[in-house]
């Protein structure tokens, strides 16, 4: 039973990421004055790019080929330690939250190494600029997880999101900069404004398209599904982990609903804030990443420090 | 019968390194042969008439060489074997043998004691061993014609690998010392064995210096310790009692002797220099199993002979362990000599094995030994990981290098289409090392990740704050190796070859040169997703070693990875494996069901302007250019670009040249000083050499006053 609602909230995972998508672009829209496209229209695109024969370059090799099933893979299996409505399913056992975050490094690594095997200038400057990013955004991330682990004295994300509701609503500092750092870092690794523009194919601003522009058909979908996946997953984590009330701790019927409705309402409004949020800032230059980076690691270590300074009770 | 195994590795080691002096000998072993065959009095060629056949045959001028050749490894290969099985024997039996050789001084003979670490370090070095006996020959095949003789290299790798497995064996400092030597100065010959080019003596210079500097400070500890105990054998040291100053001197003595073999920074600067000029097997041998020697010599002498441990100890070897880990990946991500790159890696992983031994130190002196376990577990199972991921990628470059003759990266690219099983086995050593999940480098790094993740249990609040924060820069190390490696693989086996060496390479020929990579990315994988019993046999080693097992390491079965307990973390690789699998089989099946269509392969997209060339490609410093500027500080940064005018009023630009040197800030802020110093002192002690008879006669003369003056 606990197994198949654990595969039903993959697949729930996997079939809801496009939507975010589109409620996300929607929002945007609005923000800025411009007419919003169909909420489905990411299922279309998906659709459509699925039913175009993918085009690859003669230069390319295996690994080339391969990469979107890697990238797809790993984010699913991301996505299936997270939980999104109920807690206490066996598949967060498989997979603690480094390894979540192993699964994402697999899948740069392979996306990188796809970028650099036609041999053309925008797949290399796509991979140097995402490794260097991912490089500095990884530590950032993982401090704040640990702020996390550390005071619930464990990696599992479900028995960390138990820890917290038994805790019940109490605003700890650590928490409240934990929070602000992976919401930074969350903007770093989901390459949105003002890190990376995914909607832009200029040169100099380029990372995570530069990777993919030889990219096509089927393994264009896969990619883009999967990138879609990992923007829902960092909202679930920050939802989740930090507000996670209304997630199911039973099987009942209606306790799954109700955590179903609870993420739809918190990724919906967190969609609202990334979206004013892009609206509001300007893309900023490469060379500013490290501070933005460095502001989340310090924001994330300030968490960890005032736990053990103020929290740790002797 | 372990210890039987464990000398037959020993002494089929050092039967290799003789075999290989007679490669020079052919003329006269077969006047020997035949006189021997011919003698009336053992009646050999009649007894056996097919006897002459096979040593003509043995003996032609064509076939001597290989068949030596073949033969030296083969030895090798099987010192490997029984150095594996001698220690899962020992393993297995969980005990340990003593033993006394009637060899050394006259009043203390070798004492030998094989327990369970030397057992598993044997196993380490025994598995490298085999796979390098897997890929010498096809390698050596190309120094034929060089004018260095097969018998030094054979010799000296022999004896070198005889010390190596001796190292671990010894139960009296004398005979350590001794093996270490030997395990040293063997490696010193093998550096410098292409000695014609002045980079190899320089960095055979440089090993030589800082192993036997190195050296010294060990023998100090050791001095240390058997002033207290009265005895130099390990038994009499482990029941010394040593007052807390000395025995913080001894640890430091050791730390600085073992640090300095094993590579730690700031005194990590051989490493680079050695690794790369060596012959390429044997730098898998050094990088991958002598640094491990090394590691387990600082295991035994801190968790085994020292009594006690005191956190500052602990807190010492954590900080080194991560300014090692951090800073040899930052240092590795500038250098565009295969080699080299993998030696500063070697440095980085080291770095990670000391921040498991730190974590396990600091856990041990504040009474946590289940913890200490913990970390000891992560940083045995890293040393084994690392020997093998290790070893594969010095072979695979060494694969590289003997294709193509390039040892510069910046000249290679698209070796995946030239070497495609090479390119898919170093792709396994780039993975594994890059500590991505489903191998083995993961595992230990997660296991380092959840060592350090119990910090909460620590009395001091300043450790407690202080572990945590190296945990992130252990992340940060593992994104910054993983950016490495898509810069060397990137590099050197995507994209277009940017050289004419290397667009005409081949793959290598030789079955041994794929088998012996081969080896060892099967165990990478296999220990990935396995992990379970390496862990509980390593749990018995850490174990003896502390006096506590972790309870719970596989208390959910060998599916499961429970380090601390199964509420705190756990990780199924298996699992993880099967749900990946099933994941990627169902979308390319729901995928190719949706529009049953092959990949229609294109030119590449030109912008419109057509004429890509190789030289467009994102170099190496290119790829490494956003982190040469974030953290500039960490080198010392030379960049240049020069421009020759042209013209006839050198208007215009005829070429660019841009001019890129990164060094290390070890050398100018450490080791140049030191050299200076030594120099200075040298000329000013050089001037009372004054050439003058009646001189030296004064100096004799004040020195007896000075002595009578002494002893009256």
């Amino acid at each position: 039973m606990a197994w198949l609602i654990a595969l039903l909230q993959t697949l729930l995972f996997i079939a809801l990421a496009p939507l975010l998508a589109g409620w996300l672009k929607c929002c945007k829209c609005r923000l800025q004055n411009r007419r919003a496209p169909s909420l489905l229209q990411p299922y279309r695109d998906l659709r459509k790019l699925s039913h175009k024969q993918p085009v690859v370059a003669r230069q390319a090799s295996w690994i080339f080929t391969i990469t979107p099933y890697i990238v797809f893979s790993a984010t699913v299996l991301a996505a299936s330690v997270v939980p999104l409505i109920a807690v206490d399913l066996p598949t967060a056992a498989i997979a603690d939250v480094i390894v979540m975050v192993g699964f994402f490094a697999l899948a740069r690594f392979f996306q990188a190494l796809a970028g650099m095997d036609i041999g053309t200038a925008f797949g290399g400057m796509g991979s140097s600029r995402e490794m260097t990013i991912a490089s500095l955004a990884e530590p950032a991330m993982l401090m704040a997880i640990f702020t996390l682990a550390m005071s619930a004295s464990t990696t599992n994300l479900s028995v960390a999101i138990d820890h917290v509701l038994a805790g019940g609503f109490v605003l700890r500092p650590s928490y409240v900069f934990a929070l602000l750092g992976l919401m930074l870092v969350a903007i770093a690794e989901t390459g949105r404004i003002p890190v990376d523009n995914p909607a832009t194919h200029l040169e100099l601003t380029m990372i995570h398209e530069a990777m993919i522009l030889e990219y096509s058909g089927r393994h264009l979908a896969l990619i883009e599904w999967a990138s879609q996946i990992k923007l829902m997953l960092y909202g679930v984590l920050i939802a989740n982990i930090f507000f996670p009330w209304g997630i199911a701790e039973t099987y009942s019927l209606e306790a799954l609903g109700s955590g179903l409705l609870a993420i739809t309402g918190k990724l919906a409004l967190l969609a609202v804030l990334l979206a004013l949020s892009e609206t509001l800032l300007a893309k900023m230059r490469l060379f500013r990443v490290q501070e933005f980076l460095g502001f989340a690691y310090l924001l994330s270590l300030l968490g960890m420090l005032s736990h053990i300074i103020l929290e740790v009770i002797d | 019968m372990a210890l039987f195994l464990a000398y037959c590795s020993v002494v089929t080691a050092v039967m290799s390194g003789v075999l290989a002096l007679a490669s020079g000998q052919r003329s006269g072993l077969q006047r020997i042969t035949a006189a021997l065959l011919n003698a009336k009095a053992t009646h050999l060629a009649e007894r056996f008439p097919k006897l002459p056949g096979y040593a003509e045959f043995i003996f032609t001028k064509e076939r001597y060489p290989s068949l030596l050749r073949q033969a030296v490894f083969v030895l090798l290969g099987t010192c490997g074997v029984f150095a594996v099985l001698g220690g899962i024997a020992i393993m297995a039996a969980d005990g340990a043998v003593i033993d006394q050789l009637s060899y050394g001084l006259p009043w203390l003979s070798w004492h030998v004691r094989f327990d369970s670490l030397s057992g598993f370090f044997h196993c380490v070095i025994g598995i490298a061993v085999i796979a390098v006996a897997l890929y010498g020959p096809g390698y050596v095949n190309e120094f034929e014609e060089s004018k260095h003789p097969f018998s030094v290299l054979g010799l000296f790798t022999g004896l070198f690998v005889a010390g190596m497995l001796l190292v671990p064996l010894a139960d009296d400092a004398f005979f350590f010392v001794i093996a270490w030597e030997l395990m040293s100065v063997a490696s010193y010959f093998l550096v410098t064995w292409q000695h014609e080019r002045s980079a190899n003596r320089r960095a055979g210079f440089i090993y030589l210096l800082m192993a036997e500097v190195g050296a010294i400070a060990l023998i100090l500890a050791f001095g240390v310790l058997a002033g207290f105990s009265g005895g130099l054998t390990f038994a009499a040291m482990r029941s010394a009692e040593l007052t807390p100053l000395w025995a913080s001197i001894a640890f430091s003595l050791a730390l600085l002797g073992y640090g300095m073999k094993a590579g730690l920074v700031p005194i990590h600067v051989w490493l680079p220099e050695a690794h790369p000029v060596a012959p390429s097997h044997i730098s898998a041998l050094m990088s991958g199993v002598m640094l491990k020697v090394a590691v387990y010599g600082f295991i035994r002498f801190a968790f085994d002979l020292l009594g006690d441990m005191q956190w500052q100890w602990g807190l010492a070897v954590l900080i080194l362990g991560t300014a090692s880990a951090v800073l040899g990946v930052l240092y590795a991500i500038m250098q565009h000599n295969l080699k080299r790159l993998l030696a500063y890696h070697s440095v980085e992983n080291i770095g990670i094995i000391f921040m498991g031994l730190g974590l396990s130190m600091i856990f041990a002196s504040s009474g946590h030994p289940k913890l200490a376990v913990l970390g000891l577990l992560a940083a045995l199972f890293h040393t084994l990981n690392h020997a093998l991921f290790k070893s594969l990628l010095f072979l695979g470059a060494g694969a590289i290098l003997h294709q193509t003759h390039e040892a510069d990266i910046e000249r290679m690219g698209g070796l995946i289409h030239r070497m495609p099983k090479t390119a898919a086995l170093f792709l396994i050593g780039c993975v594994a090392i890059s500590a991505l999940p489903l191998f083995n480098g993961f595992v230990s790094e997660w296991l380092t990740f959840q060592a350090a993740l119990q910090a909460g249990v620590l009395e001091s609040g300043v450790l407690r704050s202080l572990v945590p924060i190296t945990a992130a820069v252990l992340a940060l190390t593992g994104a910054l190796a993983a950016a490495c490696f898509v810069k060397v693989y990137g590099v050197v086996f995507l994209g277009a070859p940017r050289s004419s060496k290397v667009s005409h390479a081949h793959e290598v020929r030789s079955r041994g040169m794929l088998a012996g990579p081969a080896l060892l990315a099967a165990l990478c994988f296999l220990f990935g997703i396995f992990p379970t019993p390496v862990i509980n046999g390593l749990n018995s080693v850490a174990g003896n070693l502390l006096n506590a097992t972790l309870p719970s390491v596989s208390a959910m079965g060998w599916l499961w990875l429970t380090p601390v307990s199964s509420d705190v973390a756990s990780y199924s690789a298996p699992l993880v494996l099967l749900a990946a699998l099933l994941v990627g089989t169902l979308v390319s099946w729901v995928l190719h069901r949706v529009k049953e269509t092959a990949n229609r392969r294109a030119d590449l997209w030109e912008c419109g302007f057509g004429g890509v060339t190789p030289r467009m490609q994102y170099t190496s410093s290119a790829f490494s250019m956003p982190l040469r500027r974030i953290f500039k500080t960490v080198w010392e940064v030379d960049e240049t670009i020069v421009r020759e005018p042209a013209g006839a009023k050198g208007q215009r630009t005829a070429v660019v040249r841009y001019q890129l040197h990164i060094g290390d800030h070890a050398w100018r802020f450490i080791y140049h000083p030191i050299a200076h110093a030594v120099t200075t002192a040298a000329r000013h002690i050089g001037k009372i050499q004054t050439g003058n008879i009646r001189v030296y006669l004064g100096y004799s003369f004040f020195t007896l006053l000075f002595l009578l003056w002494v002893i009256s």
